[in-house]
């Protein structure tokens, strides 16, 4: 095969060199597209219901599965933050929220949004329905890899959903995980519960794993004719560098989940030290707790950015798309998007400043940190200078768009706090590193992820969200959640340690008090408008407005499908044919306010458009 | 960069920014098979850098000794103890079977169906021999020596836990790739890759280019081998 290809290319760059030179026909043909350098996918069609729904080998059913189970853990993630909120706000007015429960709660939270749901959600989801259609592939490279990589996330989460089950419950170490705490007696859930969790995530890791070479190689070798790498929408980007970071960071966690798991099961000393406990030595010796801080937080800060890259991917295709404007800078923000992602791998240890490391080691990384932050702003720039007299459509998905924005700012701006070790030390482990935290990762991906689902729902079912129920959601959780985050910043700046599940009377906080309990109100609330969105997905499913065609006027080619919502194979006959970028909005002398990636020039000689 | 500039590099450089700029595929002409288990190697070179590191960082601030690999790893030959025998010659099988893996690849290009079967059975055959031999150090340590996970008598119990640790993943590897080699040289020597006949999990035709890929897997267990080597026995 690989002969073949060889000459194809030599082919390919004859007949290049041939239009180039005008001969032949007169005048160069400025349609001109490479030809195909590679065969027609060879595809597997389901015919009963078991594959084509269940062990079904399309991206798009397999994106809709990892949609909808990670959309469930993250109902779980969210009723287990309400029990904290209760406990918080209103402490001992339930029995059963012990402190046992809430370090078990607050660990199954922190885990379950950040990997199950967001990492799940953005990549397995967002990423297998949307890379094949937008790079203009029939589907994944190997899509039979990719429906067993949903069948071990599958796994994954009934494996973690077991462990609120077995004996002792799910572990209370954080999900942070550290060790010796996670592994020992009094921890709760330190049995099978933490067993079950570093099970998980194994399972977890070689799942994504399956999955996120699927999406590199497509994207890297399964583009349609004319679609450069330049081409690609950003979300493209985001998805494909967030998961190389993926590929390149869950190793560090997998190790240390297997290294954990023998220290608990065979008692090695990995990680453990000499702990003496009740007068008594216990069977550890001289294993080092800061080398799992190391490696859990080489996999934990890349992950921050496994779920920014795509959200920052995502959002950039809908600001421009509702503001009927080009992106600002494209090129910078793919520079910016790869260069976020490279740096990411050299930060990590600014989650480690008050484990006593070396002024010289925290120094280092509070410089890389905010170096960070340089094309991180620079993205914000980008975005404003979109917006900036764009033909804006103030809809559910553009409110979305800047609900991201605005949250984002916030939340890395007291990053920006954060990053400065001394800064940092008198405010970690607080309430500020929680508003932060949530702010940036929490809250402002699941602005996108609302934004993305309003964008593409229509297309994945044919019909249209109801715009009035989306603004409701949209501005009961933005102000919900500012009301919820933003005074936590000041629950940190008086020295509120989080994951304490109670204050008892500590006299110098009496005035949180108050505010504990208006946030644990503007949570529920918030919660609770989560099930108008669920609602709203339901109901528009068999009542909403069909959408027809492209009902955004959009460029890009997931909207171009001969059939709508795509088949299986996506493209019918033949495959599209790319002459340009996404992003050619409003361009000055074309006859529509947009110009589809698969127009050719010669249908569009008057317009002003760019040169991609 | 103008063109102008670009022709003023060397070699190949004007070539990879064309294939990079161009449509279609990145790496021109590189079957997606091969493309994904390269990054597929880069992602387990991670893995087995994070065991490495971890055992360096621990090795040197554990407090007690750690045990002299030379005496560890000695095999009692006419009643003189000969360092390191077992490895060297584990070594030099591992290694030697990345030779006639090539091979393999070499007539499998060649659609020499005979030698290439031939050639990956005889790879598969290497692979177990130092399994085998992995197997007989592993229960000459542990039941001869002493040495336990959680203990060994010669020192740093940490000892015991990173070389079960890191040689049974490797040797984890080195399994799945002699199963892999088994069911392929079966396939060869049936003639799928002749045919094309499909796969019966994947359904997807078959193809010598196959035999290259799990060439590429198994030079890479043979590459992590000589890391392991250097820093278990000859550190
Ligand atoms: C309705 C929305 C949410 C509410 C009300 C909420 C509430 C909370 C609360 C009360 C805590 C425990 C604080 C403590 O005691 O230390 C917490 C921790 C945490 N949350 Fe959320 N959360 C929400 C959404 C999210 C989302 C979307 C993420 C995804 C990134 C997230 C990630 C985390 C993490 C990583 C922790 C730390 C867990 C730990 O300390 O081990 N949360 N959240
Ligand atoms: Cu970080």
């Amino acid at each position: 095969m690989s002969d073949e290809l060889n000459i194809n290319k030599k082919r390919n760059n004859q007949i290049k060199t041939k239009s180039s030179a005008t001969s032949g026909r007169g005048e160069t043909d400025i349609d001109y597209v490479r030809p195909a350098e590679l065969p027609e996918q060879d595809l597997y069609h389901g015919h009963s219901f078991i594959t084509k729904w269940i062990f079904c080998q399309d991206a798009k059913v397999i994106g809709v599965q990892y949609t909808l189970t990670a959309v469930f853990t993250g109902v779980v993630g969210l009723i287990l933050s309400w029990m904290m909120r209760m406990q918080l706000g209103f402490p001992e007015l339930f029995p059963f929220l012990t402190a046992e429960t809430y370090y078990q709660m607050v660990t199954m939270h922190g885990m379950i949004m950040v990997v199950y749901l967001l990492t799940a959600l953005f990549l397995g989801g967002f990423g297998n329905y949307l890379i094949p259609l937008m790079v203009g592939a029939r589907d994944m490279v190997f899509p039979y890899v990719n429906m067993i990589s949903f069948w071990m996330f599958f796994v994954a989460v009934v494996v973690l959903m077991a462990s609120f089950f077995v004996p002792g419950g799910p572990t209370g170490s954080g999900w942070t995980l550290y060790p010796p705490q996670a592994i020992l007696e009094g921890t709760p859930g330190s049995g099978y519960g933490i067993l079950l969790m570093l099970i998980s995530l194994s399972l977890f890791v070689i799942g994504f794993t399956m999955g996120g070479l699927n999406y590199v190689i497509t994207i890297l070798q399964a583009r349609t004719r004319g679609m450069s790498l330049m081409r690609m929408p950003l979300t493209i980007w985001g998805i494909f560098t967030a998961t190389v970071l993926a590929l390149l960071a869950f190793p560090a966690l997998l190790v240390s989940s297997i290294m954990m798991t023998l220290d608990k099961v065979l008692e090695t000393s990995f990680f453990m030290p000499t702990i003496i406990k009740a007068g008594e030595a216990l069977s550890y010796d001289g294993g080092s707790p800061i080398l799992f801080q190391h490696l859990f937080w080489f996999f934990g800060h890349p992950e921050v950015y496994i779920v920014a890259l795509p959200a920052f991917g995502i959002v950039s295709d809908l600001i421009s798309v509702h503001s009927r404007k080009n992106i600002f800078g494209y090129r910078m923000m793919v520079w910016a998007i790869v260069g976020i992602g490279a740096l990411s791998f050299f930060v990590w240890a600014h989650h480690m400043y008050v484990s006593g490391m070396s002024p010289w080691f925290g120094f280092f990384f509070a410089t890389t940190t905010l170096i960070i932050a340089v094309p991180t702003a620079l993205k914000v720039y980008n975005w404003i200078l979109t917006l900036w007299r764009g033909n804006i459509r103030i809809n559910t998905v553009m409110l979305f768009c800047l609900g991201f924005i605005v949250t984002f700012v916030n939340g890395g701006i007291t990053g920006i706090f954060l990053g400065n070790v001394a800064v940092d030390v008198p405010l970690s482990d607080t309430y500020f590193v929680i508003a932060h935290f949530h702010m940036v990762m929490g809250i402002a991906p699941l602005m996108v992820i609302f934004g993305a689902i309003y964008h593409w729902f229509p297309l994945v079912t044919g019909r249209l969200l109801d715009e009035k129920l989306g603004k409701w959601h949209f501005w009961i959780t933005f102000l919900g959640a500012y009301s919820i985050y933003f005074p936590m910043h000041y629950l940190g700046f008086i020295g509120v340690p989080r994951r304490y599940f109670e204050m008892y009377d500590s006299p110098y906080m009496t005035s949180a008090v108050g505010m504990n309990e208006f946030i644990s109100v503007a949570a529920f609330i918030v919660g609770a408008a989560q099930f108008i969105f669920f609602y709203n997905l339901v109901k528009s499913l068999r009542l909403g407005k069909p959408a027809g065609k492209n009902p955004w006027k959009a460029n890009s080619l997931e909207w171009l499908t001969p059939d709508v919502p795509p088949t299986h194979g996506n493209w019918g006959e033949k495959l599209p044919v790319v002459h340009r970028w996404a992003y050619d909005y409003g361009v000055p002398g074309a006859k529509e306010d947009y110009i589809t990636q698969t127009t050719p020039p010669s249908e569009v000689k008057d317009a002003e458009v760019e040169k991609t | 960069m103008s063109d102008t500039d670009l022709d003023k590099l060397p070699g190949g450089f004007k070539g990879m920014s064309e294939d990079i700029g161009s449509d279609q595929t990145t790496f021109k002409g590189v079957n997606w098979g091969k493309a994904m288990m390269w990054i597929f190697l880069l992602s387990d070179t991670f893995v087995f850098s994070c065991f490495l590191i971890a055992y360096m960082k621990v090795r040197a601030s554990v407090v007690e000794p750690w045990p002299y690999p030379s005496e560890v790893f000695a095999l009692e030959m006419m009643g003189v103890p000969v360092p390191l025998l077992l490895i060297a010659i584990m070594t030099f099988v591992l290694i030697t079977s990345s030779g006639t893996m090539a091979l393999a690849v070499k007539y499998g290009y060649e659609k020499n169906r005979k030698m290439c079967g031939w050639f990956v059975l005889l790879t598969a055959i290497g692979g177990l021999t130092f399994v085998g031999m992995q197997a007989f150090e592993w229960s000459k340590l542990i039941f001869h020596d002493g040495v336990r996970p959680w203990a060994n008598p010669f020192g740093a119990e940490q000892f015991g836990a990173f070389f079960f640790m890191i040689t049974g993943f490797h040797g984890t590897h080195v399994s799945i790739g002699v199963i892999f080699l088994f069911i392929f040289a079966r396939k060869v020597f049936r003639g799928d890759f002749d045919t094309g006949k499909r796969g019966y999990f994947t359904t997807m035709k078959s193809d010598y280019v196959a035999i290259e890929i799990l060439g590429l897997y198994w030079h890479f267990v043979d590459l992590v081998w000589v890391f392991i080597f250097a820093f278990f026995y000859l550190w």
